[in-house]
């Protein structure tokens, strides 16, 4: 009896101490979060205050009445939309194809194609665009003479910014399912190389090439540098002229620029966790 | 089984350099049923891709239906093939994943219609036209691309290694499925596998390969009974392989551990006293007196059950020699270290030359 006690009582004893760990590990982790959340949640808590302040003793929502009031807003809001959509499609229309064909016949040149897609992070934005002025604002290649041809630049560089996610998407999204065996299926049942990108690859992407293109308007949405050296009016110049002339709306727009970005973020979480259903 | 359907001649593959499939030529029959057979890395699967069109061959010329297709695109050739991985579209229903190839040939949909449901009830899955693959087992995905390419009505049905991925249970039943399927269209087929049981079991003719180069090609009963290499005979079945010394060539003996083996016949390619390897299948092996006129002395080294068949070895010089007693209820076990007489007829052994 006592020697069947014995090892039990020392079980129960191990499992106490193994709970006592496991429980540590918990509390510091949640202090860490916890941490991390006030470092980021506090300034936008703060600019969220500061945005409800612009009638005097009372909180409301002044600024972005205000804000949406604005005859440059709309404009601007809308510029930069169908900017941001014109650039996933040309995005699209770029990496898709590429990262199709490196991943079934370039496989050795796939650190070459992850390298050039890389640049745009290690370009710094402001290089990036006096060499686009530079290049573009001279014969032969004279695009920058008119508002519109500077904003076909513009799209075309929003379109390169976001080759870094677009391409990891689509190079994921591909690694995931067997391109090789799906394309050579597809072939041996008679389909041409347009049937099998449109009819096979591409539905097989879509969570991918929505993450990718949810990510590319996030960026683009509120894109400043590029956007004001090439004089155009989006949302990123409209909101660095109203921090210059305004006090609370600068707030509300923020506010509103960090829910745009946040929908996007959530719609992409959405749709990976609906992932495995597809 | 004359007269090539599918012809393969002279067909050679080099990979930057590397010979992958040597000299492959081969003619197929309309109907007929061939495997190839052989380890990984041995060219079957390149050879299999040349022939779909996926690899464009280094020399030789491949003809379908007396067309050379050497050179044809793979969507061209009007060729089905099944994959290991099955291959199926995620995106598309069983139904769609069938009728995808009459689809993209711009078939009317009462066709693809009628053609789904035929291929889907041949296959026994007409219930589940509306499934999607993930929602299916193995096997029933593997039926479901076998529906797929047949759905073309191909002129040659190519398996890569179909079964590989399944469990052995369901391997057995599809691979009977694939047989009937087969000679129920009679369609013209060109099966890789690296499992010999499934090419003796489903194929007209085996293609035995090593190194890219053909082996051997026979029917089952050819490639299993009588090799011609030593690689075929120890590749296709279990067999003992015995390091013998020839004693008198015109009679057909050969010595072992200082006893007397007869063999089948005389042997005159090999001179007396030349060094042989002799060739026993299990199966020919007896346990104890009344197996045959040859006998060899050793102890049992270890006996194990195998339900139907009981797998003996027996200890005979620097040799252990392997043979299957069939089980029943009475019999009566040798037991390990045990000594053991192991009798076969002479025409169960044959040799060739060592290497």
């Amino acid at each position: 009896m006592t020697l069947s006690a014995a090892p039990a009582a020392l079980a129960v004893e191990a499992q106490k101490k193994g709970k006592a760990p496991a429980r540590r590990d918990r509390l510091t982790s949640w202090l860490i979060f916890v941490v991390i959340a006030v470092y980021f949640l506090l300034p936008l808590a703060a600019t969220f205050y500061w945005s409800l302040r612009a009638e005097k003793g009372v909180l409301g929502f002044e600024a972005y009445r205000r804000l949406f009031a604005d005859a440059r807003f709309l404009p601007a809001f809308s510029e930069s939309i169908v900017n941001a959509i014109v650039a996933i499609i040309l995005s699209l229309l770029i990496i898709v194809p590429t990262a199709y064909w490196v991943t079934l016949r370039l496989p050795r040149l796939r650190p070459v194609v992850e390298f050039i897609t890389l640049l745009p992070f290690v370009i710094p934005a402001i290089v990036l665009v006096f060499g686009i002025i530079r290049l573009y604002s001279r014969p032969p290649l004279l695009l920058t003479a008119t508002y519109d041809s500077s904003r076909v630049v513009l799209v075309c560089v929003y379109a390169a910014l976001s080759f870094p996610y677009m391409f990891r998407s689509v190079d994921n999204g591909l690694r995931a399912m067997d391109v090789r065996t799906l394309t050579e299926a597809a072939q041996s049942l008679g389909a041409n190389w347009a049937t099998i990108l449109g009819q096979v690859i591409f539905p097989n992407l879509r969570v991918a090439l929505l993450s990718g293109a949810l990510l590319t308007f996030a960026i683009v949405i509120g894109e400043l540098t590029i956007a004001l050296f090439m004089a155009q009016q989006t949302l990123g110049p409209y909101m660095a002229n109203l921090t210059r002339s305004k006090v609370y709306e600068p707030s509300a727009m923020a506010i509103v620029a960090f829910s745009i970005t946040w929908a996007a973020m959530g719609l992409i979480a959405y749709i990976s966790s609906e992932r495995k259903r597809l | 089984m004359s007269g090539g359907f599918l012809t393969l001649e002279g067909v050679r593959k080099e990979f930057n350099g590397a010979l992958a499939v040597d000299t492959f030529d081969l003619e197929v029959a309309q109907g007929e049923f061939v495997s190839f057979l052989g380890p990984s890395g041995c060219g079957k699967t390149t050879t299999l891709r040349m022939v779909a069109g996926f690899e464009q061959p280094s020399s030789g010329t491949i003809r379908l239906a007396g067309k050379d297709v050497t050179l044809t695109k793979p969507n061209q050739r009007n060729i089905g093939m099944v994959f290991q991985s099955y291959a199926l579209f995620p995106n598309m229903t069983v139904g769609r994943n069938v009728g995808f190839g009459l689809k993209v040939r711009g078939r009317p949909k009462e066709e693809v219609a009628t053609r789904v449901r035929e291929m889907l009830e041949l296959i026994q899955m007409g219930h589940l036209e509306k499934r999607y693959p993930y929602q299916l087992s193995g096997g029933q995905q593997q039926r479901v691309a076998l529906a797929r390419a047949l759905a073309i009505k191909p002129q040659v049905l190519l398996l890569d290694e179909p079964l590989s991925a399944l469990d052995a249970k369901i391997r057995v039943e599809l691979r009977s499925e694939i047989r009937r399927i087969q000679r129920e269209l009679q369609i013209t087929t060109v099966y890789v596998t690296h499992d010999q049981e499934e090419a003796l079991s489903l194929s007209d003719r085996i293609v035995v390969m090593s190194a890219g180069r053909i082996e051997q090609v026979g029917t089952p009963f050819d490639i299993y009974n009588f090799p011609k290499s030593a690689f075929v005979a120890s590749f296709v079945g279990t067999l003992n392989r015995l390091h013998v010394t020839v004693a008198d060539s015109r009679q057909g003996t050969v010595h072992y551990d200082g006893q007397s083996v007869r063999l089948g016949g005389p042997t005159p390619e090999h001179a007396d006293g030349s060094k042989v390897v002799m060739m026993l299948r299990p199966e020919e092996l007896h346990l104890g007196d009344g197996g045959g006129e040859n006998r060899l002395n050793g102890t049992v080294s270890s006996v194990t059950f195998l339900g139907s068949v009981v797998r003996v070895r027996v200890r005979v010089g620097e040799a252990d020699l392997t043979l299957d007693v069939l089980n029943e209820r009475r019999l009566h076990l040798p037991e390990v270290g045990q000594a053991q007489t192991v009798t076969f007829p002479s025409h169960a052994c044959w040799v060739l030359a060592e290497n």
